[in-house]
């Protein structure tokens, strides 16, 4: 709390990012984990909060007539433009906020004062839930190829992997520690996902240390050992995901790749993925064109293509296809690296996973594949999504890409997934709110360290408390489709409007199909027990009702109806329509839209981010265990 | 003429057909006057392939050795691939083919041939008539006449022979004001806003020209659906650059000085061949496989087919402000009033109009602002994406139209009672058809080629419960509010199912669909249980009651 000078500061101004809509009036409130702002002009209590960890950047903008501008970038995409009357006050707030949304010790995280009044038995079976020994027994693991070995288990081998690695059972302890010394990191080779089918498995490991002529007997073993795990495959696939001369200018420095003339049978290939640093300034552009105000179709579109955004997404997906391809038709085995193998080597491996087995596409299952793949696995969380005060070269949208993948082929797959596109938004917050303990820090032992197990919650559990609005309701079951074959021609990838102007609700379409589905199944579980009950009042009814004897009634679908928020945009363009009034259209008609929301859609998301929220809301986030601050 | 002249080579065996996302079949092809047929002899899984001649935008040949390969582009994007053994049967066929696919009498077109196999309940062409249309108006106002003038077509050829007008304005009024119009267009009411009273009128350009003629008539006829003291829009779907140049030609725009009441707005809705290329381009786009995805999104982009989606919905969307938020009455036009104008016009009604949003509605509105109004179709439908011709009178208006539609439908999915595959079918229908509703290019041509009594009409064929049950959006719940679409280019997208249709498979998309329809459907049969059983527990309570009062 010594960060916050100015906890509250009155007529503070709102500004809508899209219109010329009259800006709210309200107040700002600094407590220790949000920004809150209450919109006292609309007629209805509007709150906006923003979580600190959120908030990645803030900016004092030039004097307008209107007050100091305050520009709040958030890593969710949310932005937030404030215009504060007293210079002294904007300075305060942003200072405040500066230093509130880049903690400099871990402690400080959200993370470590996040009590939901859960019993410690609770918190530590939450922490449970996921266990990933479970799903190497899915997979058949220990088996006559492959062990579980505790040979990491003081991280002696990689202090980034976890305590416990699936590697062959072939590959003695001698040939580890020899293939971790020629291994970026110690990143040895190890097994993700294993394709029961056919015994071709999924590895992953770092870049080898091979410049330009290094080689060494015992990952030239270690690579033999995985290969003759899959004795129905004669090769294997080296897929080394950078594109080829960032791996050639590697081998300079002592790195490199894999010469195909050292192990046997492999065949050895290039997927051009770009690094981390070209990722992030794909992301600030595409940012910049989702942010440009009224832009024309050209504008959008050249911008988007400019950014590059989706040729990267589409380079990612294709390597999960080539990746899922290799196992499944070829009954190859991969192994997959980049340079340290935390990053684009999560992507695929991943995504791979995700095609390959129904499993991954359930709640559970997701849960799963990101605990293996990314947190157990070292993906940097903490520098990538700059949790701390830290190199800001370090951050990258690594896992924003492999969530909006997974969007991607939800897209292509309305019917294969569990979940819906608010599950993977939910994570995709959390990733970034240090709320929970999963992500923190850059792997398992500093989790160790930081006594995440002991002093923190899981996300999981809290999830799967939310699973009836986070469901897809499309859901074909486990069984319904097996593999799949996502269509990766560059038009079947689409702009994500409710990740990237996620909080631009105009822009989104005005009644969702996934709202009135989820309606529709709550409606048939409330109907069912009604059924049920009626049935069994009357005793002597045997023998189904008739259907045609029943009268279609619509009073079932009046429970559905999703209100809309709805008014005109500024289609005029220049000049805008005058009214009588002279105001521009759609001012007046604004809030009486915003009241008529409230008063009629009570907030689907009881979310402390979502900021529309009212005060209602905030009273059962205090009963679903979220603290209050004051 | 007969047909068989055409046809050299009306059979031949062992041909292949090939389509993407279909292993190729061997069958054989028949060609008959208006359709190529192509049967497969596999007796496990036998199909037939017909296709109208008409939908054929353009083929080309190809020859290896004596095997001839035929690749047909259809107006409905889709493209088929025959291998044809023997050269002599492929060059008969192909230009068999091509001869058939360009027939230039309206009267040989296969509407006029066709025999329906089903049962007519509701004769189409008596579905939407003028006279049901205003009896409507005059149950809300009585401000409105129905005017005989152009009973012959004599004073408008592209209008239908009945319009609705200002009641104050009589037809020796009329018959000037179309002296200023453009082609006669003058003025005549689009649509009336029940809610507020105000109106969208339409008509083409005035003819100002260089020294700024004007007509009083035409200044009290529009002045006539104002209310006292008000202003009205006049939407003008050209640029102001556009409409100034328009003077020289003789045409131009309403000048302030003579329409004080009046507020111009210019919005830049393209015409004519920049809409023909913009959808080859877009066609094209779609079509090549091998673009990466810089090439995809800069050849999407350069098509320029989103930007006219955009600017169309904005026009329309202004016209809808105007009318619902502003109290303003609206006119609007273009330069002939048959193009632009319309999908303006159309769009604002259903953004405004729930009627439209139903079924029937959208039926009467493509009947009134389409077909009544006197779009050309067939001038504007003659090719599709893949024609060669580059004629100045083709252009995808309607296409466009149906595609902002799909727009608007996309972000209110639950306020349309049809669904997607209906816009569809109505593009197919404008391209080609058994049905001659969309034959002639304004009413005057359709009674002159005796359409009604000669040709079966669309709505004859979809207005049945087999086929309509097709087009039902399972979400639909009537929505009376007005709705205002979002036209920031995040929220508008490429419409997949017109332009991606033919190059993917659309299994798992159908299968989603057909899962929303089962959930929507159970619920329905499980809240009519739950009201059975109810009503059941409440006879028996009745009867028990009865028994214990015995």
């Amino acid at each position: 709390m010594e960060h916050i000078t100015t906890p509250k500061v009155e007529n503070v101004k709102l500004l809508d990012r899209y219109t010329n809509r009259k800006a709210a009036n309200g107040t700002l409130y600094l407590t220790a984990t949000h920004l809150i702002y209450v919109d006292a002009s609309a007629e209805v209590r509007k709150e906006t909060w923003i979580l600190h960890h959120h908030i990645a950047t803030v900016e004092k903008l030039p004097l307008t007539t209107a007050g100091y501008p305050l520009l709040i970038h958030c890593k969710n995409f949310h932005v937030a433009h404030f215009v504060i009357g007293q210079e002294r006050d904007c300075h305060e707030v942003y200072t405040s906020l500066l230093k509130l949304s880049q903690p400099v010790k871990p402690e400080e995280l959200y993370a470590f004062s996040y009590n939901p009044k859960m019993s410690k038995e609770n918190r530590e079976i939450g922490w449970k839930l996921i266990d990933l020994k479970v799903d190497y027994q899915r997979m058949g693991i220990p088996n006559d190829y492959w062990e579980i070995t505790d040979v990491n288990k003081d991280y002696e081998v990689c202090n980034t992997y976890p305590p416990e690695i699936v590697v062959p059972r072939a590959a003695h302890k001698a040939v580890v520690i020899g293939s971790s010394r020629f291994r970026s990191r110690g990143r040895i080779p190890v097994l993700s996902y294993l394709y029961k089918e056919n015994n071709a498995a999924i590895c992953r490991c770092s870049q080898p240390l091979s410049g330009f002529s290094a080689r060494c007997l015992e990952d030239e073993q270690m690579l033999q050992a995985i290969r003759e795990a899959n004795p129905g495959s004669p090769f294997m696939y080296v897929v080394d995901t950078r594109p080829k001369l960032n791996a050639m200018a590697n081998r300079a420095a002592g790195k490199g790749y894999e010469n195909e003339d050292n192990y046997d049978n492999i065949r050895f290939k290039f997927i051009g993925i770009e690094n981390i640093h070209v990722m992030r300034n794909s992301l600030q552009k595409l940012l910049e064109v989702c942010e440009m105000k009224s832009p024309s179709m050209s504008d959008f579109l050249t911008g988007l293509e400019n950014s590059g955004w989706l040729r990267h997404i589409k380079a990612v997906m294709d390597a999960g296809v080539f990746l899922a391809k290799a196992v499944k038709d070829e009954k190859a085995s991969v192994l997959v690296h980049c340079s340290d193998g935390w990053d684009r080597t999560a992507q695929v491996c991943s995504l791979a996973s995700l095609l390959l087995d129904p499993f991954y596409r359930t709640f559970k299952g997701f849960m799963v594949l990101i605990e293996k793949e990314w947190i157990a696995m070292g993906h940097k969380f903490s520098h990538r999504c700059s949790h701390l005060d830290g190199d800001p070269k370090e951050v990258s949208p690594v896992f924003t890409q492999f969530v909006e993948c997974v969007w991607q082929l939800m897209q292509q797959f309305p019917c294969a997934f569990e979940f819906n596109e608010r599950f993977l938004l939910e994570i995709h917050d959390h990733v970034y709110s240090c709320q929970f303990g999963n992500f923190l820090g850059t792997c398992h032992k500093e989790r160790e360290d930081l006594k995440i197990f002991e002093k923190t919650h899981s996300l999981w559990p809290f999830l799967l408390q939310k699973r009836q609005e986070l469901r897809n309701p499309l859901y074909r079951g486990f069984t319904a489709y097996k593999e799949l074959q996502p269509n990766t021609l560059p038009f079947s990838f689409q702009f994500w409007c409710g990740m990237y102007n996620r909080f631009d609700k105009g822009m989104h379409p005005k009644q969702r199909v996934l709202d009135h589905l989820l309606s529709c199944m709550s409606q048939k579980m409330k109907l069912e027990d009604n059924a049920s009950e009626l049935e069994n009042k009357l005793p002597f009814l045997d023998g189904p009702l008739p259907s045609e004897a029943c009268s279609l009634s619509k009073v079932g679908n009046a429970a559905s109806k999703t209100p809309m928020l709805n008014t005109p945009q500024d289609y005029g363009g220049e000049p805008p329509p005058v009214l009588s009034n002279g105001a521009s259209a759609g001012a007046i008609d604004v809030m009486s839209g915003v009241d008529r929301k409230h008063k009629e859609n009570p907030p689907h998301h009881q979310d402390l981010r979502d900021h529309n929220d009212t005060i209602a809301v905030l009273d059962s986030e205090a009963k679903d265990g979220k603290p209050q601050h004051h | 003429m007969e047909f068989a002249e055409l046809i050299k080579t009306p059979r031949a065996d062992n041909v292949i057909l090939h389509r993407p996302f279909y292993l190729a079949v061997e069958g054989t092809l028949c060609l008959t006057g208006h359709h190529l047929i192509f049967s497969s002899r596999r007796q496990d899984n036998a199909e037939e392939l017909w296709l109208l001649h008409s939908n054929i935008d353009s083929i080309e040949k190809r020859f290896v050795g004596s095997l001839g390969t035929i690749i047909i582009k259809c107006k409905d994007l889709r493209i088929i691939q025959l291998d044809i053994p023997g050269m002599e049967e492929c060059l008969n066929i192909a230009s068999s083919i091509e001869a058939l696919s360009t027939l230039d009498s309206v009267t040989l077109m296969y509407p006029f041939f066709y025999r329906p196999m089903f049962e007519i309940i509701e004769d189409g062409w008596r579905s939407f008539l003028p006279d049901q249309e205003f009896e409507l108006l005059s149950s809300v106002t009585d401000e409105w006449r129905l005017s005989c003038i152009n009973k012959e077509f004599s004073v408008c050829p592209s209008y239908p022979p009945v319009v609705i007008v200002p009641k104050s304005i009589d037809d020796e009024a009329l018959r000037k004001v179309a002296m200023f119009r453009h082609g006669s267009r003058f003025p005549v009411l689009s649509y009336y806003h029940k809610k507020n009273g105000m109106v969208m009128m339409r008509s083409s350009q005035p003819l100002t020209g260089t020294n700024g003629r004007r007509c009083k008539e035409d200044e009290k006829l529009i002045n006539a659906t104002l209310r006292p003291g008000k202003r009205g829009y006049i939407i003008d779907t050209r640029s102001l650059n556009v409409a100034q140049q328009a003077r020289a030609k003789g045409g131009g725009f309403e000048q302030e000085a003579h329409y004080p009441q009046w507020r111009r707005i210019h919005k830049c809705i393209e015409r004519f061949n920049i809409l023909q290329e913009s959808l080859i381009k877009l066609v094209e786009a779609c079509n090549d496989q091998s673009h990466n995805m810089d090439r995809w999104l800069s050849k999407l982009e350069a098509s320029n087919w989103l930007t006219h989606i955009k600017e169309i919905l904005t026009a329309a969307c202004l016209a809808a402000q105007c009318i619902d938020r502003e109290g303003a009455s609206v006119l609007v036009h273009g330069t002939e009033g048959t193009d632009s104008t319309l999908q303006v016009t159309s769009l604002a009604q259903i953004i405004l109009d729930p009627r439209c949003r139903t079924i029937r509605g959208f039926e009467s509105l493509v009947v009134r602002e389409w077909l009544q109004a006197g779009h050309p179709f067939q001038q504007r439908c003659a090719q599709s994406a893949y024609s060669n011709s580059k004629q100045k009178w083709e252009a995808p208006v309607f296409l466009l139209f149906l595609d902002c539609v799909w727009q608007i439908l996309r972000q209110f999915p639950c306020s349309f009672e049809f669904n997607e595959q209906f816009l569809i079918m109505l593009f197919e229908h404008a391209y080609a058809s058994q049905f001659g509703t969309f034959l002639g290019n304004n009413e005057n041509e359709r009674s002159k080629l005796k359409l009604l009594q000669k040709t079966m009409s669309l709505w004859s064929w979809v207005n049945r419960s087999e086929e309509l049950s097709k087009f039902q959006n399972p979400l639909f719940e009537a929505n009376s509010l007005v709705i205002w679409p979002s036209v920031a280019p995040q929220s508008l997208q490429l419409w997949e199912g017109i332009f991606l249709r033919w190059n993917r498979p659309s299994k798992f998309l159908d299968e989603a669909h057909e899962e929303m329809i089962s959930i929507i459907k159970y619920n329905k049969e499980l809240q009519a249980k739950v009201n059975a059983l109810r009503r059941q527990l409440a006879e028996m309570e009745t009867d028990e009651r009865m028994q214990e009062n015995l």
